[in-house]
């Protein structure tokens, strides 16, 4: 093992799914690959896609999305990124004020987080406030290049409510969402956790989950700055082994306390621990004052949950073109496939006792149970997958999806 | 040909750096300058007040928000691009490396954005430089009142002379090759671990 060379700058933002970039730092993961990372927390998105354009961070916990819009152009201040892993699925939840709940509920929403149901009851509402002249409804994402933002606009969508028309949409840093539903400002919010848990103990009501509307749905990838991937390549596969490393230790029983623990210190997401391991235990609070498991909720490494799939980068520029943020051409989508690198991740876990699925892509929604399917390095379960309303995601078919998708509401 | 001035917006949290940029702006031309320091309603006062130019520090986490607002932009009027020129970078990491980040209505010319620009960015920087010396000046203060504690200290339990308890704990110092600070500091911290009921085979 050669000794550690300059440390890698790598930015967070105080979010549940930032665990693995942390454990990799804390719990030695990064030290047995010979690195030294130096962490920098940020409090914007737009902060850090900044200071990995300008070189201040060599990677990042960033949102899917966000590599793809920089590559893409979309971004103030274009700079090519890669993304060779994620970094989790599934662990964000729609949540709503405590009185919009309850007229959702006499709707016909449960409090079983079922989308479908969640969302016909929410049209119902938009239609009633619109007839009686009543307020628009206001929801916060967190950065208009999200999943989050794509999850809740498609699940909207799916009910027949345009997002920007019959629900306002306003951004916010995750951090406030709880403040600003309780101070009436917004009156949802589509964010990770563990600030929809948070905000259910002060009294709002979790409607659904990200992974209830795509059951695999990508959180936050590994975003790294493109010049220095190609001049460190080196270093680049050993933090993708530590981070893998770390994934799997996140998601590991035995180690929830402890992650719980380190993700509730002040340099983390600063918040009550028990709040924190609840939401790392996939159990989340239900609107009636229960508590239900999210199957798929929060999953670090299971499931390939590490691996850059193609299909998932292709599946957010369909939502990029969708929403009218990117133009559909053939250069613009060669640039949204070009911008995730299964190849980098294949190549830093060769050898490990890591698995790593066979494919790049998978057609999304083909699963409709755990499958296991081929690795080099064993068996890996997969599924089941897919969105709610049944849709498939093919990526070889992507002018259909889009035009499919594109009908207007 | 006169133009009308420049509407430059400084957001800020921080009130006393919001005043010093305010300040430098003013002196770097012509230009009518509001400064926000409260992010309440931040969309709607941006929307009234209609900035040319808009100058935010990068630790405000509204930063997502007004980007998200500039790309819906059904509330802008006109298009804004973020930095003076994109090819400009090392105008852009200059910026950041001050801390701030710049928006500029889109079609403004750049040697019109351009002194304005290094202008924010060198009194970032200023306030940098001051808040860092600030911070140096206090612990430079903590540290002689230290000293202070520590020749008190020895003047009571040796029943040295001042000067007497200066020289011991400069001979120290020397000896143990630490600062008379550091000397100090380990002196007060003994004293009161012991002052709390240690033993000396306790302390450790």
């Amino acid at each position: 093992m050669s000794g550690p060379d300059a440390p890698i700058r790598i930015g967070y933002i105080p979010l549940l799914d930032a665990a693995p970039v942390l454990v990799a730092a804390r719990k030695g993961f990064a030290a047995a690959e010979g690195l030294d990372l130096a962490l920098v927390r940020e409090t914007s998105w737009a902060t850090i896609r900044d200071r990995l354009a300008v070189g201040h961070l060599d990677a990042a916990h960033i949102l899917a999305p966000m590599p793809i819009a920089a590559n893409l152009g979309l971004t103030p201040m274009p700079s090519p990124m890669v993304v060779p892993m994620t970094l989790g699925i599934g662990g964000n939840t729609v949540t709503v004020s405590r009185a919009l709940w309850q007229s959702l509920a006499a709707q016909g929403a449960r409090p079983d987080f079922d989308p479908a149901a969640a969302a016909a009851a929410l049209a119902a509402e938009v239609r009633a406030r619109r007839s009686a002249g009543g307020a628009t409804l206001t929801f916060g994402i967190v950065h208009a290049f999200s999943t989050h933002h794509y999850a809740l606009a498609y699940w909207l969508a799916h009910a027949g409510i345009q997002p920007g028309r019959d629900v306002e949409l306003t951004v916010l840093p995750p951090s406030l969402m709880e403040a600003a539903l309780a101070g009436g400002h917004i009156d949802g919010f589509c964010a990770g956790e563990p600030w929809g848990s948070l905000a259910a103990e002060g009294g709002a009501a979790i409607l659904t989950t990200g992974a209830h509307i795509w059951r695999t749905s990508p959180e936050k990838v590994l975003g790294v700055r493109a010049a220095w991937a190609e001049s460190n390549p080196d270093a680049l596969a050993r933090l993708l082994r530590a981070v893998c490393r770390a994934a799997a230790w996140c998601d590991a029983a035995e180690n929830r306390a402890e992650l719980a623990a380190l993700l509730a210190e002040p340099a983390a997401v600063n918040r009550p621990a028990a709040v924190i391991g609840r939401s790392l235990a996939r159990r989340l609070p239900t609107p009636d004052g229960g508590e239900r498991a999210v199957a798929d909720f929060l999953t670090f490494a299971d499931k390939a949950a590490t691996f850059p799939w193609l299909s998932h980068a292709l599946w957010l520029y369909t939502q990029m073109v969708r929403w009218g943020q990117a133009e559909h051409s053939p250069a613009n989508l060669a640039l949204a496939r070009r911008t995730y690198r299964p190849a980098l991740y294949r190549a830093a876990l060769a050898g490990l006792d890591l698995p790593v699925p066979a494919a790049n892509a998978k057609v999304e929604g083909m699963l409709d149970r755990a499958t296991p399917v081929g690795s080099p390095s064993g068996t890996l379960w997969l599924g089941p997958d897919g969105f709610f309303d049944g849709r498939v995601f093919d990526p070889d078919r992507i002018d259909a999806y889009i035009a499919a998708v594109s009908d207007p509401i | 040909m006169p133009s009308t001035p420049l509407h430059v917006l400084v957001l800020d949290a921080n009130t006393l750096r919001a005043a010093v940029i305010e300040d430098g702006l003013r002196e770097a031309g012509d230009l009518r300058v509001t400064v926000l320091t409260e992010t309440e309603g931040l969309v709607e006062n941006i929307v009234a007040l209609d900035p040319d130019v808009i100058f935010i520090d990068l630790e405000n986490p509204n930063r997502d928000q007004l980007e998200h607002m500039f790309q819906v932009s059904r509330a802008v009027r006109r298009p804004v691009a973020m930095f003076v020129d994109r090819s400009d970078t090392a105008a852009v990491e200059a910026a950041i490396e001050a801390g701030v980040s710049a928006y500029i209505v889109d079609g403004l010319r750049k040697e019109r954005v351009k002194p304005i620009l290094d202008m924010a960015i060198s009194r970032f920087n200023a306030f940098d430089r001051l808040r860092r010396e600030l911070e140096a000046t206090k612990s430079e203060l903590a540290e002689r009142k230290q000293i202070e504690r520590a020749k008190t200290l020895l003047i009571k339990s040796r029943g040295l002379s001042e000067p007497e308890a200066y020289a011991l704990l400069r001979r120290t110092a020397m000896n143990q090759n630490r600062r008379i600070a550091e000397v100090a500091e380990s002196l007060v911290m003994a004293a009161s671990l012991l002052g709390k009921g240690l033993g000396k085979g306790e302390s450790r």
